[in-house]
């Protein structure tokens, strides 16, 4: 028996060595180990041995068995390693090819610059008002201190629809139609986007149609000081934190005093560039107290409370922001141009 | 208004202050100057010479040869090709040795063999504005009046050691259309005082009234009026130095009488008007409203045609002059003038503008009235006008002015205290320092003993009326860098978007991060183009612009997807196919013909799509956008405003839309469904007009999407219970809407039927013409418990029961 063991153990080493595939590994597995296998037939014979021989025979036969698992067990290591290698070989991608992208649009840039602009301020505690684009010629002028045929109207060639109504010039009629319906309550803090409409010659820094932030503070104690304080604010959250402002005196009918704004300029921080003109700074928006006459035909008492009120284009900041070359480009919604937005 | 540095010297010291500090000072001061210019634009070494002698150049036709005395008691040989040059003449010379402008170095040369030693120049060689000049001065050298000192250095002859400030002037400081109001500005901004003009007149023996009757009929029109008799003026030409300061302002030179008028109308911002008093019957002046039908020849020789509403001036019976705007002809200043009605007055702004606007007709003079001048400076130019007069064309001023008032100037008077102007300007100034600046303004001020200031304001400076108008000066002149900066005090108020806005930016966000790109497009656009979508119109007009820029910004927008279009056009154009678009803004629609109201404005959402939705690449087929994308951006978009169970879509047909791929958008309301726009494919007729891929469009109103959206999101617990999830494929007629299939379901399983969706859609031979199959998902969970298996088949029976009874459905097996 023990002849009959060793010569088994023989015969399976000897097939085991040439096996060269899973499913044969399995086959010899079956052959030698299984339960009808060539060792199971061996040791049913056993019963016949005596009880010396027994253990000894047992011993050799767990031997046999251990020394095929043993090779068994190798060769499996090996084929699931041959098997990995030629996966991984026939999964190798070139990864230099590009991936699949995530959908990519823009929000228009002077809505992302209007949006910031807001923001801004919102965080000042303003809200924002709205008002309509096509606006009769009382709120767009004359509760603005513009009574017809004053010389100032020459600032703003418009658009008429009929004798009284035409498209805003600006956006201050909301800023009218604010004091109206807050009737005589202060405070105000409400900014004033949207499309303005001004009858003008389509070129690179001039579009019939733009867009405008108003800003209107109406309150008790008012001061002038406190819109140089606010704008300070808004063009260092705009512009960063070493950006500075400069007023200058100026005209507005609704405004008294007034005053045009300039900042650091962004381009040369302050140095004197091509952009600036040599000057170090820009202009950028038009301010002052709001006119006692527009104070009172909004419902206020101009002795009681005071304001402030600005204005800016946000073309005009967006040109600057982002460097861009011919106002046109906002309206004429390139895809080459809109999709430069796409991005932080 | 252009300023000469020198001739502003004369009325203020400008010492130490030279032209491009004193520019900053007044820009900083709230009068921008535009700019400096340079009157001498390089030029040196160029004298006044006398012409001795011209004789022809023996071997050019062109050419003459001059002997000039240029004062050094050489005379010069000078070749010349200028037509006009002849003996006798004053010009001036560049001399070897001297520069004109561009660098232009004047060599001793030889020309066609005859040596020259200098160059006679032209008014354009020497950088001067030759337009103003007369024309034969343009067109050859410049010839200088009899008497101009020979050798003398061109540049003091001309005046051109000077630089001329550009004043850009907003409407409220039209005082500074004036030397004098200028000088005034100076003052202010320096503390030096202001030296007037000379004008006091030596009258003759004679009196105006006996010459000249004025009567003003249109007396809301005419404040004021003043005229002054002169007898026995000589017209000639104007002296060099008045001739330069005209041209340096930009006025052009005519004759001695007319430089006057213009001259101290630049002194004093009064315009003035000279008539011929010898074509005036009788002298008499009648200043009144044009009548219907009139007409006048105005000094342009233009024939204008007069409206009541305009101010003129006439004689006895026709008008000879507009009033403030421009003069008549008849009674034009000429050579053969003697006598003279010389006029100054105060026209009233708004007639002046009105006239001068409706005929197309602004003048140096128009500008000034539309203003309102100084009614304090009305008869002091007259007086200084007849004073030069009298110096410059030798005339007899008459005694006295004839004037007719009808408005007495009222200088205003203003109270206001020092606290006011801190408490608005957020400074701390004090009473000296306010009164150290009205003193340099030159207003005349009380101030009692709470420090409250009454100010009587110069006539010059009518724009200030008001406490705000004191404090403005108070302001500018202290200086805008001087005021602090301060935080609002008082409670801070929360900032926030409101619905409608927030809802706007959660749009733009949500498409902005799919891969749709936000337009802004015109407000404007053309009649056409409103038409293309009347579905989206309804009954409404568009709203026409009294005077379009041009036919295709005419009106205003009644669609977005109209505006939409013609960015997808225009990128196709650009070789750009694919697009994929979004608009969130107005259109305005009205009923009515002419407006009398505002129309109404309509906040919209518009998208396009059009081309690939998947570009191709290696490792993917291209894809082409379709309906359902479209419509998945209305249900998505919907969806996260939390008005999925709200709305619904039903197959429409509207113009210029693909009849079987167009849906209509309707939106349960409080007052039932409302359809709120729609979402389809653009009409394939439409398409191929327009060169384009398959396009689909979406338009949507906003207001009820404002109004209904769910903007209170509140968290759900998470199901505890299994879901039991069970499959059903039905075959319907190929009509029967999917929805209709889901929508049963849903009725009939109640809340036990957590969702279904359409998985499939199948039309095939097998099922037979006209037939679709359907299959579906159905998910039944029940949130206090687990459903039992034989609950569910149950219900699922009778859903199936029910797409039966209700579709004649068949369950496919």
């Amino acid at each position: 028996m023990k002849e009959r063991l060793e010569e088994l153990r023989g015969e399976a080493l000897r097939e085991l060595q040439e096996v060269e595939s899973q499913g044969a590994l399995n086959d010899l597995r079956v052959k030698y180990l299984g339960k009808k296998g060539a060792l199971t037939e061996i040791l049913r014979g056993m019963g016949s041995l005596s009880a010396e021989e027994r253990p000894v025979i047992g011993g050799v036969a767990n031997d046999v068995r251990a020394a095929i698992e043993a090779v068994i067990e190798e060769k499996q290591v090996a084929f699931q390693e041959a098997e990995t290698n030629r996966r991984l070989a026939a999964e190798t991608l070139d990864v230099s090819l590009p991936g699949r992208a995530l959908p990519t649009g823009a929000i228009h840039p002077l809505n992302k610059v209007a949006q910031e602009i807001e923001d801004v301020f919102v965080g000042l505690g303003y809200s924002i008002a709205e008002g309509p684009e096509v606006e009769s010629d009382y709120y767009n002028f004359e509760a603005l201190n513009l009574p017809k045929n004053h010389p100032a109207r020459d600032m703003q060639d418009s658009f008429y629809v009929t004798e009284d109504i035409l498209m805003r010039t600006h956006t201050s009629p909301v800023q009218v139609r604010t004091m109206q319906a807050k009737k005589g309550e202060a405070p105000i803090k409400v900014i004033c986007p949207g499309k303005v409409y001004r009858r003008d010659d389509d070129d690179a820094t001039h579009s019939f149609q733009f867009n405008q932030i108003e800003g209107l503070v109406v309150g008790k104690g008012i001061r002038m000081s406190d819109l140089k304080g606010t704008l300070l604010q808004f063009v260092q959250q705009m512009f960063g934190s070493q950006a500075q402002i400069r007023l200058r005196p100026s005209f507005f009918p609704f405004t008294e005093p007034s005053a045009e704004v300039d900042v650091t300029c962004v381009q040369c921080g302050g140095h004197g560039c091509r952009m600036c003109k040599g000057t170090g700074w820009l202009e950028i928006l038009g301010c002052g107290m709001v006119h006692p006459r527009v104070l009172e035909m909004g419902g206020y008492d101009p002795e009681e409370v005071t304001g402030f009120a600005f204005g800016m284009g946000v073309e005009r900041i967006a040109l600057l922001k982002y460097g861009i070359d011919d106002i046109r480009h906002f309206y004429s919604n390139d895809l080459r141009f809109l999709g430069q937005f796409a991005r932080m | 208004m252009k300023v000469s540095y020198q001739w502003l010297n004369e009325y203020i010291s400008l010492e130490g202050l030279p032209a491009e500090e004193l520019a900053e000072k007044m820009t900083r001061g709230g009068i921008e100057i535009d700019g400096v210019e340079q009157l001498n634009k390089g030029v040196s070494g160029v004298v006044v010479g006398y012409v001795k002698s011209k004789e022809r150049h023996p071997d050019a036709d062109k050419l003459n040869v001059c002997k000039v005395d240029v004062g050094t008691g050489e005379e010069l040989q000078i070749v010349c090709g200028a037509k006009n040059v002849d003996a006798g003449q004053l010009v001036p010379v560049a001399v070897i040795g001297a520069v004109l402008p561009g660098d232009f170095k004047i060599k001793r040369a030889k020309l066609r063999g005859v040596e020259s030693q200098g160059m006679i120049c032209s008014a354009k060689e020497l950088g001067l504005n030759d337009k103003l000049l007369p024309k034969e001065q343009q067109e050859g050298i410049l010839v200088l009046p009899t008497g101009t000192a020979i050798g003398a250095p061109i540049g003091e002859v001309l005046g051109l050691d000077d630089e001329v400030l550009e004043l850009d002037l907003t409407p409220n400081r039209s005082d500074c259309l004036s030397m004098l109001g200028a000088a005034y500005e100076v003052a202010a901004l320096t503390g030096r005082d202001v030296k007037l003009p000379n004008n006091s007149v030596l009258h003759a023996a004679i009196k105006t009234e006996d010459y000249v009757s004025v009567d003003v009929q249109a007396t809301g029109q005419c404040h004021h009026y003043s005229a002054r008799y002169i007898k026995g003026v000589k017209i000639g030409e104007s002296p060099l130095w008045l001739k330069n300061r005209l041209m340096a302002a930009g006025i052009r030179p005519i004759n001695n009488v007319v430089d006057v008028t213009n001259y101290v109308m630049l002194e004093y911002g009064q315009p003035l008007h000279a008539f011929d008093a010898d074509k005036i019957p009788g002298g008499k002046i009648v200043v009144r409203p044009a009548r219907e039908g009139e007409t006048l020849v105005t000094l342009d020789e233009q024939e204008r045609r007069l409206e009541p509403h305009m101010l003129v001036i006439a004689d006895g019976n026709a008008p000879i002059a507009l009033a403030g705007v421009m003069g008549g002809a008849s009674t034009e200043v000429t050579g053969d003038t003697v006598n003279l009605i010389l006029e100054s007055a105060y026209f009233d702004g708004g007639v002046v503008r009105k006239t001068s606007r409706q005929l197309g007709l602004r003048s140096e003079s128009s500008i000034r009235f539309e203003k309102e001048v100084d009614h304090a400076a009305v008869v002091p130019a007259l007086n200084r006008a007849a004073s030069l007069i009298a110096e410059l064309a030798n005339g007899l001023v008459a005694e006295g002015v004839v004037e007719s008032f009808t408005r007495e100037p009222k200088p205003a008077a203003i109270h206001v205290s020092l606290d006011r102007i801190n408490d608005y300007l957020g400074t701390s100034l004090s009473s000296l320092e306010v009164r150290t600046i009205l003193a340099r303004l030159q207003f005349p001020y009380e101030m009692d003993t709470n420090d409250v200031f009454t100010i009587t304001v110069p006539t010059r400076r009518g724009e200030i009326t008001r406490d705000v108008d004191i404090i403005e000066e108070v302001a500018r002149l202290h200086g805008y860098d001087n005021i602090p900066t301060t935080l609002i005090h008082g409670d801070a108020i929360p900032g926030a978007l409101t619905k409608p806005q927030a809802i706007r930016r959660e749009l733009r966000k949500r498409l902005a991060d799919s891969g749709l790109y936000e337009v802004v497009s015109y407000s404007f656009t053309s009649p056409a183009r409103t038409a293309l979508f009347p579905v989206l119109t309804g009954d409404a007009k568009h709203v026409k612009l009294s005077m379009p820029m041009s036919e295709d910004r005419s009106v205003l927008r009644t669609t977005l997807i109209a505006q939409l279009l013609e960015t997808a056009i225009y990128n196709r154009n650009r070789r750009n196919e694919t697009s994929a678009l979004f608009e969130i803004g107005s259109v305005f629609h009205t009923r009515e013909e002419t407006l009398t109201k505002l129309p109404q404005e309509k906040h919209r959402f518009a998208a396009l799509l059009t081309g690939n939705r998947k570009e191709k690449a290696w490792n993917e087929a291209p894809a082409a956008y379709d309906f359902f994308d479209a419509k998945g951006i209305v249900e998505t978009l919907l969806s996260v405003l939390g008005l999925s169970s709200k709305v619904s879509y039903a197959a429409a047909n509207p113009e210029h839309f693909h009849p079987g791929r167009t849906a209509a958008v309707t939106l349960e309301t409080a007052d039932g469904p409302v359809v709120i726009g729609y979402v389809g494919q653009l009409h394939p007729a439409k398409q191929v007009e327009w060169d384009l891929a398959d396009t689909y469009l979406v338009e949507l109103e906003l207001a009820p999407i404002y109004e209904l959206a769910d903007d209170h999101l509140v968290y759900k617990p998470l199901p505890r219970f299994p879901a039991i999830e069970r499959d059903i494929a039905v075959v319907v007629d190929s009509a029967v809407p999917a929805a209709g299939l889901t929508a049963v379901a849903r009725e009939k399983a109640g809340e036990l039927l957590e969702s279904v969706s359409v998985f499939d859609v199948y039309t095939g031979e097998r099922l037979g013409e006209g037939k679709k199959s359907v299959a579906m998902s159905l998910l039944y969970r029940h949130a206090e418990r687990t459903l039992t298996d034989e609950e569910v088949t149950s219900l699922h029976a009778e859903v199936v029961q029910q797409l039966e009874q209700s579709f004649g459905a068949e369950l496919r097996k």
